[in-house]
């Protein structure tokens, strides 16, 4: 049963916690939006005419038990599903006013418009912690940006991820001497780097500590005000405390989507009400 | 029980310790300046050296690496690569039966291909039946480095609009280049000192010859002449020249070491 886009009025209801206290302003336009998606590892479908629609500079929190598919439709967004073997996609996704399956981008183009973060921390090993900032610069198409353009962008991605004041001493260093959180910041801060619309983040605080939890948390509070992103995660106090809208998927199925205060405390499908009281999953 | 594991790990290092420890007694009296500069001698005369003979082990070496360590690192690429294909599953247990082939059934056959056809010994010859020893030890060290590469860093390169061949080389290779590096090493180190592919390929020889298409002098075989020879000065020139073969194992060992300092240590998926 493929589930209905659901567009409730924008008012934050009070339960949001943070959501409500937020000054900035965040977006109601669509920015991405899947149509009838349906993927599968082999056999296996694993998304199920799946049409949402991601709001920009706002964050969208996509919750469900494991193996409920929302990995998987974060990794069709940005083409990375595909580079499984045996792993199929049908239906389309529309990043503005453009098709990324259905001709108009390929798979490279799509990834430096959507930018993504994954489970554990990827710093490349053999990088500086500038490099790495910087890795997803050089592989533009044509003249790359100059010494001191880097230097310059570099130094806004790492401010952007909160991570400039801890590094700007040590850029020349080894990013595996930074720590978990710091480098799942770089990371955050490599992928804003290329300046994406969208930021994928696929359970980034799954390998850390509370307290860089906390730290990517509000981070990702802030990056609200500039871009849009979209967090798959299965803690649902996380989802309830940065995201403006949230998503409930169930065995490939877009369950119910709405602001997250209302999803929490009034979600029309009684599914989605089991869920989030924790009566599974 | 730990303490007999405590004696077989002493006795374990026993043989290496005892092998330098007489071939410094028996070896390093000979070890004068002219030894590393100076022809061999008649059999017989006392004096001399081995300069041709450290001279074409090196270039043994060398011809062996140029033909082993291209085909060793492109095929564990491609096993690497292409896992579970029934090519890479033949590639890797044909290498694997490679890797433990007697290195005198490689010689003979060596000789049966590279030598009989061309009418004689080569240098040429000997470096092609060394480095056919080396590929599968190259083979299986570089698809085990690459493979330790995680997943997790070829998918943040994709991520990040890396294209799949860009990704295979910038990332994945430059990580696991220093353990490549590792493994080539390892396997010059092994086969610098083989001798038995080189009695039917380079021969040795008594002269000055750098040329790859004639018989090549190599520490090993030079070694082996010596010491089979009924003269005692002989055999102290064979005990320092087995001296300065293990002192060139040990130096490539230890720039193999060097170069596995700070290697990347994975997360471990």
């Amino acid at each position: 049963m493929p589930a209905v886009e659901t567009e409730l009025p924008r008012a934050t209801p009070a339960v949001t916690m943070r959501a409500a206290e937020s000054a900035a302003p965040t977006g109601t336009e669509t920015i991405l939006s899947t149509r009838r998606l349906n993927a599968w590892f082999g056999r296996a479908r694993v998304l199920r005419n799946v049409t949402l629609d991601f709001h920009d500079r706002a964050v969208t929190a996509v919750i469900g038990p494991s193996g409920c598919g929302k990995s998987t439709l974060l990794r069709c967004l940005n083409r990375m599903h595909e580079t499984v073997p045996g792993a199929i996609v049908e239906g389309d996704v529309i990043l503005g006013e453009t098709s990324i399956y259905k001709g108009g981008l390929n798979a490279i183009a799509v990834r430096r418009h959507i930018g993504m973060v994954f489970q554990r921390p990827t710093p490349f090993p053999t990088m500086s912690i500038r490099d790495n900032v910087a890795a997803g610069l050089r592989i533009r198409i044509g003249r790359g940006p100059s010494r001191s353009e880097t230097d310059e962008i570099v130094q806004g991605a790492l401010e952007r991820a909160g991570l400039w004041d801890e590094v700007k001493d040590r850029l020349r260093d080894h990013a595996l001497g930074l720590s978990g959180g710091q480098q799942q910041r770089l990371c955050i801060a490599r992928a804003l780097a290329t300046k994406p619309r969208v930021l994928l983040l696929d359970e980034p605080t799954a390998s850390l500590d509370p307290l860089s939890t906390q730290t990517i948390e509000e981070l990702v509070y802030e990056l609200r005000q500039s871009i849009a992103v979209v967090i798959v995660t299965h803690n649902m106090q996380q989802a309830a405390r940065v995201s403006n809208r949230t998503a409930f998927m169930l065995a490939g199925e877009m369950i119910e989507v709405a602001p997250t205060g209302t999803l929490f405390t009034n979600p029309r499908d009684s599914r989605t009400e089991s869920y989030v009281t924790g009566r599974f999953g | 029980m730990l303490g007999m594991t405590y004696v077989a790990a002493i006795i374990a290092t026993l043989p290496l310790l005892f092998i330098i420890f007489h071939l410094l007694r028996q070896g390093a009296a000979f070890l004068r300046p002219d030894f590393f500069t100076q022809m061999p001698n008649p059999v017989g005369e006392s004096g001399g050296g081995m300069a041709n003979a450290i001279v074409g082990t090196l270039i043994l070496i060398g011809t062996a690496s140029v033909v082993g360590l291209p085909i060793g690192v492109g095929a564990g690429l491609y096993l690497a690569d292409r896992k579970g294909s029934p090519l890479a599953t033949t590639v890797r247990f044909l290498s694997d039966v490679l890797n433990g082939l007697p290195s005198i059934v490689l010689g003979i056959f060596a000789w049966e291909f590279l030598v009989r056809p061309v009418g004689g010994f080569s240098a040429l010859a000997g470096g092609m039946a060394l480095g056919a020893m080396m590929i599968p030890l190259v083979t299986r060290t570089t698809e085990e480095m690459i493979r330790l590469v995680p997943v997790s860093l070829r998918e943040a390169a994709l991520a990040l609009g890396y294209t799949r061949w860009r990704t295979s080389v910038s990332i994945v290779l430059r990580t696991a280049l220093p353990g490549i590096v590792t493994g080539a090493l390892v396997a010059v180190a092994r086969i610098a000192g083989e001798t038995a592919p080189l009695l039917f390929t380079a021969l040795g020889n008594q002269f000055w010859s750098t040329s790859l298409r004639e018989p090549i002098a190599a520490l090993p075989l030079q070694i082996f002449a010596y010491a089979i020879s009924p003269y005692e000065t002989a055999h102290g020139q064979a005990w320092a020249g087995a001296l300065v073969l293990i002192m060139i194992v040990l130096v490539i060992s230890l720039i193999a070491r060097y170069a596995t300092r700070g290697r990347y240590a994975g997360s471990g998926d």
